[in-house]
């Protein structure tokens, strides 16, 4: 049967990374691993995996290939049991598929839970797998690099400090063209809310940042951004097993909004993002909730319509789906806000099957788009189930509230030849909404 | 073989039975222990009512996705440990033994349902033998820990068909029912068994992250 092994593709991060390791510091930090970072569960989920192969079914780069060495846990046969297997002494070269697979072959969806009646969580031994390969200096070149820009600059994009505020004035005086009174606060202590993007969407989707100004001046809400570092709610360096430096990033975030005094920080419709300032960095700074209460972009929608402060000249005509992200889906469980905001703005909404919590995955999420153009084809053509499930549905657009699965799902859409267009709710809201001052 | 046999019934017995409440017992108060140690930020949101409302899903048949995806392996699992713990606890032949030594004694299932609920668990461990073999995404996984595991809980049903059936020597067959039956106990706190131990708290603990942080059903 097929291995990793035997699909191997050259990274110049995994294998210069290999290249400095032998066995015996592969083992060293192993041990030390798995001394001092885990526990019980990992301890649980080694011992009492009963190998039936039932969480097979969950995952869609075993659906769509149907090859036995994609499945959940296989993924973990093929990497964390070898590791202890052999108590961490290991060949380079296992560390290099160990990283391939980690890396690139999950995208810590946690869709497997749904399927584990021992309720392993695979997305966690996974994880485990990257901290290791994060530790022993092996982690995929674009990746890496994105790490490195949080380090750097406490953003993902290598964004400039006078960059940021720079392209937000921007943003601002494009808006104002279309709505005279808009703008985009700056520094406002005590507003009711910080909302915070991903450094994409200032680097090359600022229109997102325009859309949310203009949907927020038409709704009459207290907000603000900062103009200094901890803007940026993303968070690659969860992806790559930096936990140091994933924790750097969510205090930053939470100090930034404290400094503000605001009531919330509002965030972007990212799903990684929300996971990191939601449900992780807060664990690894002790947190055991938020500092500052967290709201997705799904669920402020929701708050804004439901006080009746979004208006809509019309419904959107054409038949719309909705993808579910794993992050905010099983992540938070915005399943039904999604779709009362969908349906609020939508004629027809036709569901793709499976759908909500037991939704396919994008296969960009979990960092594994990060890992830049030499995977990219891996994570499409492993991802033909999501191509077969959105054809089903018969429709044209997409909604889906994640950055991530923007990127993935048009990915798959263009190499399906599916006929669809992703949009983001807030793309759906800008479009519909009324624009009373709007010259 | 007469010995063999009082040795099986007495004190080996009492060791299999002492391993097992003990072993298990000792790895569970080590296993919370370590938890608390070193899983703290994990053990925090451990919440009991999502933990059982999951748990009410997961024993039903079909009542998780999981199930539902795979109903072969669903009839079958649930088939087999229903039998696996009603044969032991509830055959006439068990309590006898019990009554004999202890004066303990309650209500037994008839001998042939008894009979059958046995034929039951050695067919389904055919099944498991059959998957470990024919299906590529179990065989991928499959190790030497695993057939062990499974051919001793084959091994002992199977022997115990065949002693109550009489086919071939009957001490003989009893004997080496008793001594794998043994061996089964001892193994579960120290194989992959455990999962008797450990599966409900790890649902139960998947099952809190999702209800109490994430919102979100894990089933």
């Amino acid at each position: 049967m097929k291995t990793i092994a035997d699909r191997l593709i050259e990274d110049v991060g995994l294998r210069r990374g290999v290249d400095r390791l032998t066995p015996e510091k592969i083992q060293k930090v192993f041990k030390e691993l798995v001394a001092g970072e885990c526990g019980a569960r990992m301890k649980t989920y080694m011992e009492t995996c009963v190998r039936c192969g039932m969480c097979a079914k969950a995952c869609h780069y075993y659906m769509s290939h149907k090859d036995p060495s994609y499945t959940p846990v296989a993924k973990v046969s093929q990497t964390m049991w070898r590791l202890f297997d052999a108590d961490g002494k290991v060949d380079p070269k296992v560390i290099y598929e160990c990283a391939q697979v980690a890396y690139t072959e999950c995208n810590l969806c946690r869709r497997c839970i749904h399927y584990c009646p021992l309720g392993i969580d695979t997305g966690y031994i996974i994880s485990v797998v990257r901290r290791l390969c994060h530790k022993l200096g092996v982690t995929p070149q674009y990746i890496q690099d994105t790490a490195h820009s949080h380090s750097a600059t406490m953003n993902q994009m290598w964004v400039k400090d006078d960059e940021w505020p720079d392209t937000l004035q921007w943003q601002e005086e494009e808006a104002r063209e279309e709505f005279p009174g808009l703008r985009i606060p700056l520094d406002v202590e005590g507003a009711d809310f910080m909302y915070s993007v991903i450094a994409p969407e200032p680097k090359f989707r600022t229109q997102l940042i325009y859309q949310a100004a203009a949907i927020f001046n038409a709704a009459g809400v207290s907000w603000t951004m900062p103009s200094t570092p901890g803007w940026d709610n993303s968070n690659m360096a969860m992806f790559t097993g930096d936990s140091e430096i994933m924790a750097r990033i969510e205090r930053a975030h939470y100090e930034t909004a404290q400094r503000l005094r605001v009531k919330r920080i509002v965030m972007g419709e990212c799903g990684h993002a929300f996971r990191a300032v939601y449900d992780v960095g807060n664990r690894w700074l002790g947190w055991k909730w938020h500092p500052v209460p967290v709201v997705h972009s799904v669920d402020f929608f929701w708050q804004l319509i439901q006080e009746g402060r979004i208006k809509l000249t019309h419904k959107y005509a054409e038949p719309v789906t909705i993808h579910d992200p794993c992050n905010i889906i099983r992540g938070r469980g915005l399943m039904e806000k999604l779709r009362e905001v969908t349906h609020f703005l939508c004629e027809n909404v036709v569901e793709m099957t499976p759908n909500r919590e037991h939704n396919y995955c994008c296969c960009a999420g979990g960092g594994v788009i990060n890992c830049g153009p030499p995977f990219k084809n891996v994570r499409i053509v492993g991802n033909s189930i999501k191509a077969e499930q959105l054809k089903a549905t018969g429709v044209h657009t997409l909604v889906a509230p994640c950055h991530n699965c923007h990127g993935g799902l048009e990915d798959i859409i263009s190499k399906f030849g599916l006929n669809m267009h992703t949009k983001f709710l807030g793309d759906l809201i800008y479009e519909l909404m009324e624009k009373p001052e709007a010259e | 073989m007469h010995a063999l046999f009082n040795l099986a019934v007495g004190p080996l017995a009492w060791l299999a039975f002492a391993l097992f409440i003990l072993g298990s017992a000792y790895r569970l108060m080590a296993m919370r222990a370590l938890a608390l140690k070193k899983d703290a930020s994990f053990v925090a949101y451990i919440s009991w009512p999502h933990a059982l409302k999951s748990l009410a899903h997961w024993i039903t048949p079909f009542g998780a996705l999981g199930w539902r995806e795979n109903p072969g392996v669903t009839v079958v699992t649930f088939a087999f440990h229903i039998c696996l713990f009603l044969v032991p606890l509830f055959l006439m032949g068990h309590i006898a033994l019990f009554d004999a030594f202890h004066g303990w004694s309650w209500p037994a299932l008839p001998d042939t349902v008894a009979d059958t609920l046995s034929i039951v668990v050695v067919a389904a461990c055919l099944y498991f033998l059959w998957r470990r073999i024919a299906v590529p995404e179990v065989r991928f996984i499959t190790r030497t820990h695993d057939w062990l595991v499974l051919a001793l809980v084959g091994a002992t049903f199977l022997t115990g068909v065949l002693a109550y059936h009489r086919i071939g020597d009957n001490l003989f067959m009893t004997t080496l029912h008793i001594l794998c039956g043994e061996a089964m106990l001892v193994a579960i706190p120290f194989t992959r068994l455990s999962h008797m131990l450990f599966g409900f708290f790890s649902r139960g603990y998947i099952a809190s992250e999702f209800g109490s942080v994430r919102h979100a059903k894990d089933w």
